[in-house]
């Protein structure tokens, strides 16, 4: 059984369509990516699939329930963390568990112990009197993901949980998703990282609120027509402008120290020796494989 | 710009800033970089006078940041963390609203800013309410209200977070056209690709600073081939990958 099927969705928002003939299915125990940019419609697609929004057109099932008639029983199954830091910050960790035990009807003996187990993983028990408010950023999405979880779900939805996570806390909290997929919860988890793009089993590109593509991150890249150049120089704008001028803006990105340069035909000796006359500045042209993020940055035009 | 000497900042017992001393110049893009909870914030606070040192000293442009601050106000623009724009006024509305805060006429800012409301692609959308658009949008609107008065020095608490990686590009496109213009660039972020873009990072952990120099000597000296990597490996988390 898939944990989700959906199948031709469409939300709308008075005359803006935020989702258009989306369909993606989510296998059980699958660390599951919502990928693209700012107003894709990633959040949308996340809060239909938690049955906070009503849906147009299509149909969404989660756990073999469907998501228009059955909203309580899907409710009660899976775990949402939405976008915005939801817990309360006048509360303690441990308080913040407690409510959130309370609100899905899980019994005490049996909060306790699902709380040892989040506090195993969050390691967050040193910190269980501690004011929510003041808890660090990695702290926080680690509280508020343990709250997601407090009442056993099967899936668990995730809007952005790294969102202004410190890198060393965001290896951290994957770890811990890895950990849960291990123990069978299913995950849909949106980012805008591609190298956590890149950790999940598969993942669907959203763009303007259509699939533009979708698949194993393997997959996804392997789809890349044509060829990818790393440059460096030490003056890396100047770069830029350089090449700008000859092989066009669209087909330049910048990647930290290096600028990724596309093109569909191979790039010959002779030219980058030119390019190395013309521009004295120019320290190394290498072919390289596409990342997540080249891949989803060529897409997106 | 910036200089600072033995700054300390103290909550109670704890040090959120201990003995931090910075020399930023004109046009220079200045990142800081480390974990949550390592002083960024607050250090970026009392550096746009927001937050009271506990000892050492700030000065910007020369100037004294306790004795002169009505004056260093006019020098600095501050894109915080959370996004101080009200969500219930239009787009535009909010740039009149920061035009006023400064005191500056709000046509010719409007007119100085075009270029950068164009490259932005906010020309089209200043009649919108703001709650109505999407973050990177919000983010975009907020670094331009912050440059209404023409600021020489401009502070950029994580503006990226939660940006695609498209959007971060112009985003950074549009950092760096202000840079070689003069100002001096304060910029936090998690991104450790935009570390590479800055002209000097500071590392911090626990208050104090861990590492400070260009990206590419930084590299070199930890025999790191990335920032990503420079920066678990400088915190002492260098088996961790992502």
């Amino acid at each position: 059984m898939n944990v989700l099927k959906i199948k031709e969705l469409s939300v709308r928002y008075g005359s803006v369509e935020a989702l258009s003939e989306v369909d993606l299915e989510v296998q059980p125990a699958m660390v599951y990516g919502i990928i693209g940019p700012d107003g894709a419609g990633k959040t949308t697609l996340m809060r239909s699939i938690c049955t906070l929004l009503p849906y147009q057109e299509g149909s969404i099932e989660v756990l073999g329930y469907d998501a228009a008639s059955q909203a309580k029983e899907i409710r009660a199954r899976i775990g949402y963390m939405p976008q915005r830091f939801s817990l309360y910050q006048d509360l303690s960790v441990q308080q913040n568990l407690r409510f959130f035990a309370r609100l899905f009807k899980v019994n005490h003996a049996e909060m306790l112990k699902r709380r040892e187990q989040l506090y195993k993983f969050s390691r967050l028990e040193p910190f269980a009197k501690r004011l929510t408010g003041n808890l660090s950023g990695g702290m926080k999405q680690k509280l508020a993901l343990s709250c997601a979880l407090i009442h056993t779900p099967e899936l668990i939805i995730l809007d952005e949980p790294t969102f202004g996570v410190d890198p060393v806390s965001r290896v951290e909290f994957w770890q811990i998703l890895h950990q849960l997929k291990a123990d069978g919860i299913s995950i849909v988890v949106s980012t805008p990282y591609m190298d956590e793009a890149s950790q999940c089993d598969k993942i669907v590109l959203l763009h303007k609120g259509r699939v533009i593509g979708q698949g194993s991150p393997a997959e996804i890249i392997s789809g890349w027509k044509g060829k990818l150049y790393s440059l460096t120089s030490r003056d890396l704008q100047k770069l830029y402008a350089f090449l700008q001028t000859k092989a066009g803006k669209d087909n330049l990105q910048l990647f930290g120290s290096e600028i990724h340069l596309f093109s569909e035909q191979e790039l010959s000796s002779d030219k980058i020796a030119d390019w190395q006359s013309e521009f004295p500045e120019l320290e190394s042209c290498v072919e390289i494989k596409p990342g997540m993020e080249d891949v989803f940055l060529r897409m997106m035009q | 710009m910036i200089h600072t000497s033995h700054l300390v900042k103290q909550f109670g017992s704890f040090k959120a800033v201990d003995e931090i001393n910075l020399e930023i110049g004109r046009g220079e893009i200045f990142g800081f970089l480390g974990a949550n909870g390592a002083g960024k914030t607050t250090t970026i606070r009392m550096l746009c006078g927001l937050l009271k040192p506990s000892s050492g000293e700030i000065r910007i442009d020369n100037l004294d940041i306790i004795k002169h601050s009505e004056q260093i106000k006019h020098k600095l623009g501050y894109m915080s963390q959370k996004f101080s724009l009200y969500p219930d006024l239009k787009a535009i509305e909010n740039l009149q609203f920061y035009a006023g805060i400064y005191r500056v006429s709000f046509e010719p800012a409007l007119k100085r800013l075009e270029p950068i409301l164009e490259q932005f692609g906010l020309s089209s959308i200043l009649k919108t309410l703001t709650q109505d658009l999407p973050m990177g949008y919000k983010q975009r609107l907020s670094l331009v209200a912050a440059l209404m008065h023409d600021p020489p020095l401009v502070f950029l608490d994580e503006p990226t977070s939660g940006v695609d990686p498209q959007a971060r590009r112009e985003f950074w496109q549009v950092i760096n056209d202000l840079a070689q213009s003069g100002k001096t660039i304060i910029v936090s972020t998690h991104f450790m690709d935009e570390a590479e873009y800055c002209h000097r990072v500071i590392i911090m952990q626990d208050g104090r600073e861990v590492a400070l120099g260009n990206p590419a000597e930084l590299k070199q000296e930890y025999g790191s081939a990335n920032m990503q990597e420079l920066f678990l490996k400088v915190l002492g988390v260098s088996d961790a990958k992502l």
